[in-house]
């Protein structure tokens, strides 16, 4: 079975705490700890799981600026067969369909059975995947929990759905799956393979290598496109307790007390 | 110009989910003039029924009917959509497993814009739209500018428009199923087979009254064991967030959440979660929310009732020694 899947670097939720930049234009870059997507990080693991079974190869891209470089170094050393970084100047600004557009340019360059994404990214749209489906005509499953190979044409798959049901789906050959947490356990990927993979050849594909061009998949053709950010409102905003932890502590059981949140 | 807008009516046992009467709310706030169609899919007595109750809010409802549709299968329902709508319209349809499924496809067959996991609109004007998204898991908040003039396919998050209330607009129901399956079977190369319903586990999370939820900000399975401590103290059961499942530190009946379990407890302590809405959709009942969190742009402090920023493996210990301390002092 051969697989491409398509990571993204994204700002780690786990190492950062995203702000705004002082006008809202973007949010606060400097000092953010980037990490590979997580939904992404288990879909590599998936596909590495898949390739080691049935034999075949494993191929990561993404379509991002030089940064970029860094998490498909990651994911060779986990154990990607390959990786290939879409690269242009042109791609800048591309909304969801652009991505779509550009990846499909990069699919067809190849042979894949089966074709990865994240459920979503940091922008949280969880739409490249479907769009791309739609385009190459290809099925599509999102927000995959569970992953069977079941021959060289066909697979079994089960979808996350409401109350932690699940439904489970046969699906034709060649498809595109978004791939959710929790599918796996991701691998610990070492440091040394990392400096191993940093010696490796990354192929850069650039647009006029895709066939590609500012009207068929640049920033500039975007539909949707962000205007700027600002912090949310959801509800009131919360009673923030506020003194010595003593008196946090104190105010704290007073108000789960009266509240029967203590019996 | 104004667009004809439909919305995907969601419905479960013959009856309509809340998100159809939230999606009339948010089709007057993209043009408060035109008239809004549902489109039913299903089969049998439940769709008739889910059909005839959304007519009393919806002027017209498309009813089609196959049993292959039996179960709502975006594959299906893709190809369908793209057979019967008219040119340019928008469409908006409920995000959640199934809209995450349908949606983006739909956008790129029916060649039109699509936006994701709409929060709230700004009138549309000169055939274009500004929609409120979140991005970064519910941090931050962004204005989207999106071009209708080919129409688009928007994903609208249930549980935050209004419910529309006015019942009585004796709509119609037009029976589409002749037109759409007319010289065509819908075949797919995906297939459904089954639904696999959630195991019970050894402790039922919709029934608790006390929640003390956990999220990542616990950072090791051995912390776990703070929570359950305080658990004990306050006389509660243990709730989590997905990453605590997706770590096997805890089984997934214990998951509050879309995926998870939808809870409606007198009290819910959020300790260490950010609150994505996929988490805070499966909290119901309006109960006292307390949110514990170092971190206080966490999406939780704008929700919950009280809020205390502090890192969790500090503060809790302290919390569960007082609290254990005050009952043994009566």
């Amino acid at each position: 079975m051969d697989i491409l899947v398509c990571v993204k670097r994204v700002p780690d939720p786990a190492e950062n705490e995203i702000r705004l930049n002082a006008d809202g234009t973007d949010i606060e870059r400097d000092n953010l700890v980037y990490s590979v997507n997580e939904w992404d990080n288990y879909a590599v693991e998936e596909a590495i799981r898949i390739r080691d079974r049935t034999g075949g190869s494993v191929t990561v891209v993404t379509v991002d600026n030089e940064e970029g470089d860094e998490v498909l170094r990651r994911e060779l050393a986990m154990g990607a067969d390959r990786a290939i970084h879409v690269q242009d100047k042109l791609f800048e600004g591309a909304d969801g369909e652009g991505l779509a557009r550009i990846l499909k340019a990069e699919i067809e360059k190849g042979r894949y059975d089966l074709v990865f994404t994240g459920v979503q990214a940091d922008a949280g749209s969880a739409q490249v995947g479907g769009m791309l489906a739609a385009m190459l005509d290809w099925p599509f499953a999102s927000i995959v929990s569970h992953l069977e190979v079941l021959d060289e044409q066909k697979i079994r798959i089960h979808r996350e759905v409401a109350g932690g049901n699940q439904e489970v789906y046969e699906m034709d050959l060649p498809g595109v799956l978004s791939i959710q947490t929790g599918i796996n356990e991701p691998r610990y990927v070492p440091i040394r393979g990392i400096l191993k993979a940093s010696s490796l050849d990354i192929p850069i594909h650039k647009a006029s290598d895709l066939g590609l061009t500012a009207d068929t998949a640049g920033g500039s053709r975007a539909r949707v496109k962000r205007q700027d950010y600002f912090l949310p409102v959801m509800g009131e905003g919360a009673e923030i307790l506020k003194g010595t932890a003593e008196e946090i502590i104190e105010r704290l059981i007073g108000l789960l007390k009266s509240k029967g949140g203590i019996r | 110009m104004s667009r004809p807008i439909y919305v995907y009516l969601t419905h479960h046992d013959g009856t309509i989910d809340d998100s159809a009467l939230e999606m009339i709310s948010a089709a007057s706030r993209i043009d408060p003039d035109i008239s809004v169609t549902a489109v039913a899919f299903g089969f049998g007595d439940d769709l008739a029924a889910a059909c005839r109750q959304a007519a009393q809010y919806y002027r017209e409802v498309w009813k089609i009917e196959h049993e292959k549709l039996t179960h709502p299968d975006a594959e299906v329902i893709r190809r369908v959509l793209v057979r019967i709508l008219p040119k340019g319209a928008i469409v908006l349809i409920p995000h959640e497993h199934f809209g995450m499924d349908l949606s983006p496809g739909l956008s790129i067959l029916l060649e039109t814009a699509y936006l994701s996991d709409v929060v709230d609109f700004e009138a549309a004007k000169d055939d274009r739209i500004r929609a409120v998204r979140q991005e970064y898991n519910g941090s931050v908040s962004t204005h989207v500018d999106c071009d209708l003039s080919n129409g688009a396919v928007i994903n609208v998050r249930p549980g935050i428009f209004k419910k529309e209330e006015g019942q009585g607009v004796n709509g119609l129901v037009i029976d589409k199923t002749e037109e759409t399956f007319k010289d065509w079977i819908p075949e797919t190369r995906r297939r459904f087979l089954e639904i696999i319903k959630a195991e019970a586990g050894e402790v039922d999370i919709t029934q608790s009254e006390i929640l003390v939820s956990v999220g990542r900000g616990i950072q090791d399975q051995e912390n776990l064991e703070i929570i359950f401590g305080l658990a004990r103290a306050v006389g509660g059961d243990v709730s989590c967030s997905r990453p605590i499942v997706d770590a096997k530190w805890l089984p997934r009946e214990r998951q509050v959440g879309n995926s998870g379990k939808t809870v409606k407890p007198k009290v819910y302590m959020a300790l260490g979660i950010s609150g994505s809405f996929q988490h805070i959709a499966g909290i119901k009942g309006n109960p006292f929310i307390v949110a514990i969190n170092k971190n206080p742009q966490a999406p939780f402090f704008q929700i919950a009732d009280v809020a205390v920023v502090a890192d969790i493996l500090d503060f809790l210990p302290r919390l569960t020694a007082k609290i254990n301390e005050t009952r043994e002092k009566k």
